[in-house]
């Protein structure tokens, strides 16, 4: 069966769209019939995404967040989604120290540095692009069993 | 909607929502913060009876409370944990530092 889809989403950097972005994703993934821990984890992963860009990238002001959610087939008994989460916002420094575990920028706000571990935890693969003052790009594949 | 937060002498139950993320984690910061404030809290419980999803952020809030009662020989519960957050709170290491308990009255049985 060819599963082949695409999506494009962008919307403002507020944490009320925490939950708006990972149902969206979750709700594009639903036709290859993921398992309940599948979906779980994408939606984990997703929301560590956008909480970062909100909190970090634009540092709680105004700005634009794109997901970009691709499936393709893999072979005929996986699936791939590629998720991408990019902002405009301030870049990260350095992108090692950033996604050590336990790491964070801002401890006062008890966030708990546990982001980039966890995305890196439920999704097979995780690439972080950034540059300084112009923005991040998460990219992230997971890799989805087919059940027919 | 049921309180976020009930106490018992110094112990603070927080029910948490359906999602735990960073936005609903402030309002529930927020709360508990006004729950501490001239209450002598020295143990909480979270309750996730109702939760279908959390992320680091809720890691952040509860280490938040273990940060603030350990300091009172205090301490920090969660209860009432589903498969999924089970996942995540193994994974942030939280159980090196809190315990787990079946349900609420439980963990309050063994607080009091």
């Amino acid at each position: 069966m060819n599963n082949i889809n695409e999506m494009i989403l962008e919307f403002d950097s507020i944490s009320e769209n925490e939950s708006f972005a990972r149902v969206v994703v979750a709700a594009f993934v639903t036709r290859l019939n993921p398992t309940l821990e599948e979906i779980s984890d994408i939606k984990t992963a997703i929301s560590e995404a956008v909480t970062n860009c909100i909190i970090h990238a634009y540092d709680k002001k105004e700005g634009k967040i794109k997901i970009e959610a691709r499936i393709t087939n893999k072979d005929i008994h996986n699936n791939l989604l590629e998720i991408i989460v990019a902002d405009k916002g301030k870049g990260i420094e350095n992108v090692k120290q950033a996604m050590e575990p336990m790491f964070t920028t801002k401890p006062h706000e008890e966030r708990s540095g546990m982001g980039f571990a966890f995305m890196e935890a439920f999704m097979n693969e995780l690439k972080v692009e950034s540059v300084v003052g112009q923005g991040t790009k998460v990219i992230m594949k997971k890799v989805l069993v087919t059940s027919d | 909607m049921n309180n976020i937060t009930e106490r018992i002498g110094r112990i603070l139950i927080v029910n948490v929502p359906r999602e735990l993320d960073h936005h609903s984690a402030s309002i529930i910061r927020e709360e508990t913060e006004l729950m501490f404030r001239g209450n002598k809290i020295k143990y909480v419980i979270f309750n996730f009876s109702e939760t279908k999803f959390m992320d680091s952020s809720g890691i952040g809030l509860i280490m938040g409370r273990y940060n603030e009662v350990r300091l009172q020989g205090g301490s920090v519960c969660v209860t009432n944990v589903s498969t999924n957050l089970e996942k995540i709170i193994t994974l942030s290491g939280l159980y090196k530092v809190i315990n787990k308990y079946s349900f609420v009255n439980e963990a309050i049985e063994a607080f009091s």
